[in-house]
């Protein structure tokens, strides 16, 4: 796939000083960009259904899946691409992209000391701590490079609560009936164009199971790299919380540095039985292209909870700062009555990036509550669309909702929308919606700058302060990382 | 200390600095009053370094040429200036602020890194200097303070960062006379033989507390008269406009 996403750059008229400070910055490169040396076994370029019968086969799938695999891709030859997105996408060519990348030595591994060194030290570079200090830090974590997932760490220590977490692989084989049971019915393969492909051609993902009044005792957390070149990614994540459960998940994403684009596809469902709770984080840092738009990771994901149970409740919490195209909307179906659903996001586009990113808040249950917080931050040549749905049913007596969606503007080549959606069908609902939009203003960098911090610290800190209510839900030691990130992210950027 | 020659700044081709001259030594207190719009708050953003100005002539502080250095390498090299409007700055802690702030002006100063505890100790010692509620100090910077609560946050600000020249761009402005003997207080304790102030204001009420050694007169972007003291007792007394009919 070799999409060229090169706009031509707007003539730039006279700037004021604030875009004369801003501009000043040099390029940053990408920090997560190198390629590691792993022998690949990778199923040749195309799709078609011998590839999936191929990808199935490998996997030792039972037929059952095989036949919903079928049926997925089936469906999503009869469907057009989705274009209502404020996002500019270059035609994808479907058939030039391998559906199946896996590490060669990549067997079923018995303890971190089996990993490939070559791979340990590509999470290493990552700064992800697969070993000792994660496991002090009381963080669970499963590794996905490319198609497979490669380690999961602490897993006896949660299986003694009963709790399953593992590759999405190992679940259909160890736990079938639990997938079976779950699989594509809160995001069905008919869901839309990319849903569909992945229930296609899905390689792996993480699954997570909470059993019965469990409170998981450890974050739990999955890192994916794309790390092999013309592939694609398309994992799949699924989350099931029984009664009484609790989970927190967190999910961070890298990929190497390439001049070509490469799409990931991923689904993510949710399932909160009564009076559980998830909360999903995800940082995402996929490879976000250069400055005029070459290469960086179509991220075009499909994320969706479902509070079956009464009083039940669903949190996505998303740092979007990678990725060439971003189009997500993790949503949440508020089926059970009392049901609880919040999303808060700080989604950047900087250089070239575009994304379109938002939420879905679905109330059918009584007594139904959502919470809407964006922050998007716009630079460089950066174009920034929330969308978000707020729909009552019929059904959904006394719902509340309250959305907040902010803009931050750097420099004068950058664009933030706001696409706001309700449906309100039940008379008694009350929904509030605010939005602003803020440039940094020159007097703020000034003020900071006079009390002895440069440029880019104080943009880091304004930056860091204007996402602070979406960074402070996220896990203390993720919320570290996702500011450095973020900071980062806007170095070089502007300009 | 400061020795400023000829300096003239202008913006969008409107002359507001018209060949100023000011010599500041260590341990002074220099006040400076004028009409408005007679270029005071122009001199201090234009040592401070705001862009936007057009500026020739020469100011050298502590030996360098200060109008080649960038807003924060001025702070760097001890240059503070008290906001006559202070900005407000959300989701960013006083304490936050504070401690990135401090932290580059010592690194940049030779000075390791100060220890959370270290940190919190000297905040909480200067934030009584102007009987800030400590509170005050994990609240975003400036927002939603009073206008007296501002201003004693740049002099907080002040004390923390420990500057050699400290400039008051109309601290007094809207406080009441409470406020104004704190704020005077908090500047006094300051004073030392090695550091110096330039405060301007409109008022004497501020001069009667800080006791200028030299008092400057501003007006139409030049310095028209200097004195002790009883220079400002006697514009507050007669206005400006017998000195202008005396200069005329």
């Amino acid at each position: 796939m070799r999409g060229d996403l090169t706009n031509p750059v707007p003539e730039v008229n006279e700037h004021s000083q604030e875009e004369v400070l801003l501009n000043q910055w040099a390029e940053q490169d990408y920090a997560f960009g190198f390629v590691s040396d792993i022998e690949q076994d990778i199923v040749p370029k195309g799709l078609n259904e011998e590839v999936i019968r191929w990808i199935s086969a490998r996997k030792e799938e039972p037929s059952w899946l095989l036949d919903w695999r079928l049926k997925a891709y089936r469906h999503w030859l009869s469907m057009p691409t989705p274009e209502w997105a404020h996002l500019e996408i270059p035609a994808i060519d479907f058939q030039d992209i391998s559906y199946y990348a896996a590490p060669k030595a990549a067997a079923k591994l018995n303890s971190l000391d089996e990993l490939d060194p070559e791979i340990k030290s590509t999470y290493d570079k990552l700064g992800i701590p697969l070993e000792e200090q994660l496991i002090l830090a009381g963080v669970a974590v499963d590794a996905v490079l490319d198609s497979v997932s490669v380690v999961t760490t602490y897993k006896e220590k949660l299986a003694e609560k009963g709790i399953i977490f593992c590759s999405f692989s190992e679940a259909v084989r160890e736990h079938p009936d639990l997938v079976r049971k779950h699989l594509g019915k809160v995001v069905p393969y008919t869901d839309n164009y990319y849903a569909a492909l992945n229930s296609a051609v899905f390689s792996d993902g993480s699954f997570v199971y909470i059993p019965q009044g469990v409170r998981c005792p450890m974050e739990l957390s999955t890192y994916f790299r794309i790390n092999a070149a013309g592939t694609g990614q398309f994992e799949r994540t699924l989350i099931v919380a029984d009664d009484d459960a609790y989970v927190s998940y967190l999910e961070g994403c890298t990929a190497p540095k390439r001049d070509e684009n490469q799409l990931h596809a991923a689904v993510v469902e949710l399932v909160a039985m009564n009076r559980s709770e998830i909360r999903y984080a995800t940082v995402q840092n996929w490879y976000p292209g250069d400055a005029q738009g070459i290469g960086g990771i179509y991220n075009f994901v499909t994320k969706r909870g479902l509070c079956q149970g009464l009083a039940s409740k669903i949190s996505w919490t998303q740092v979007e700062t990678g990725s060439a195209i971003t189009w997500k909307y993790p949503s949440v179906v508020l089926m059970g009555d009392r049901s609880t659903g919040e999303f808060y996001s700080v989604a950047l586009a900087a250089r070239a990036q575009q994304a379109d990113t938002g939420t879905k808040m679905i109330h059918i249950g009584k007594n139904t509550t959502s919470r809407i917080v964006s922050k998007g931050i716009s630079a460089g040549r950066g174009q920034n669309a929330y969308r978000g749905l707020v729909k009552v049913r019929e059904t959904a007596t006394n719902a509340r909702n309250y959305s907040q969606c902010d803009s931050l503007l750097m420099g004068d080549r950058c664009g933030a929308h706001t696409y706001p959606y309700f449906e309100i069908n039940c008379p008694d609902a009350q929904v509030e919606h605010e939005a602003t939009t803020s440039k940094i203003e020159e007097d703020l960098l000034y003020y900071c700058q006079q009390r002895g911090l440069p440029t880019e610290e104080a943009i880091a800190l304004i930056v860091n302060g204007y996402a602070k209510e979406v960074l402070d839900k996220l896990p203390m030691e993720f919320a570290v990382e996702a500011r450095k990130l973020l900071a980062i992210s806007l170095e070089g950027s502007v300009g | 200390m400061l020795e400023i020659i000829d300096l003239h700044a202008s913006v969008d081709d409107k002359p507001i600095l018209k060949g100023l001259n000011l010599q500041i030594r260590p341990g002074e207190v220099h006040a400076i009053m004028g009409p408005n719009g007679s270029g005071k708050s122009t001199l201090s953003h234009v040592l401070a370094g705001r862009p936007g100005y057009d500026v020739r002539g020469s100011v050298r502080f502590n030996g360098q040429d200060l109008l080649d250095l960038a807003p924060e390498e001025r702070a760097w090299a001890g240059l503070f200036l008290a906001f006559q409007y202070p900005v407000e700055i959300p989701g960013v802690s006083n304490t936050n602020f504070m401690r990135s702030a401090l932290n580059q002006v010592r690194s940049h100063r030779g000075l390791p890194a100060l220890e959370a505890g270290d940190f919190l100790k000297i905040m909480r010692e200067k934030a009584g200097l102007v009987q800030l509620d400590p509170s005050f100090l994990s609240r975003p910077v400036n927002l939603g303070f009073s206008g007296g609560e501002k201003k004693r946050n740049e002099i907080f600000q002040m004390a923390m960062l420990d500057p050699q020249l400290a400039i008051l761009d109309e601290t007094d402005s809207g406080l009441d006379i409470d406020a104004l003997r704190i704020v005077a207080e908090g500047v006094r304790k300051l004073r030392r033989e090695d550091n110096s102030f330039l405060v301007i204001t409109h008022y004497q009420r501020l001069l009667d507390h800080l006791r200028p050694d030299i008092v400057h007169v501003l007006m139409d972007g030049k310095i028209v008269r200097t004195g002790n003291d009883t220079l400002a007792l006697e514009l507050e007394e007669k206005g400006y406009d017998w000195l202008k009919a005396e200069l005329a």
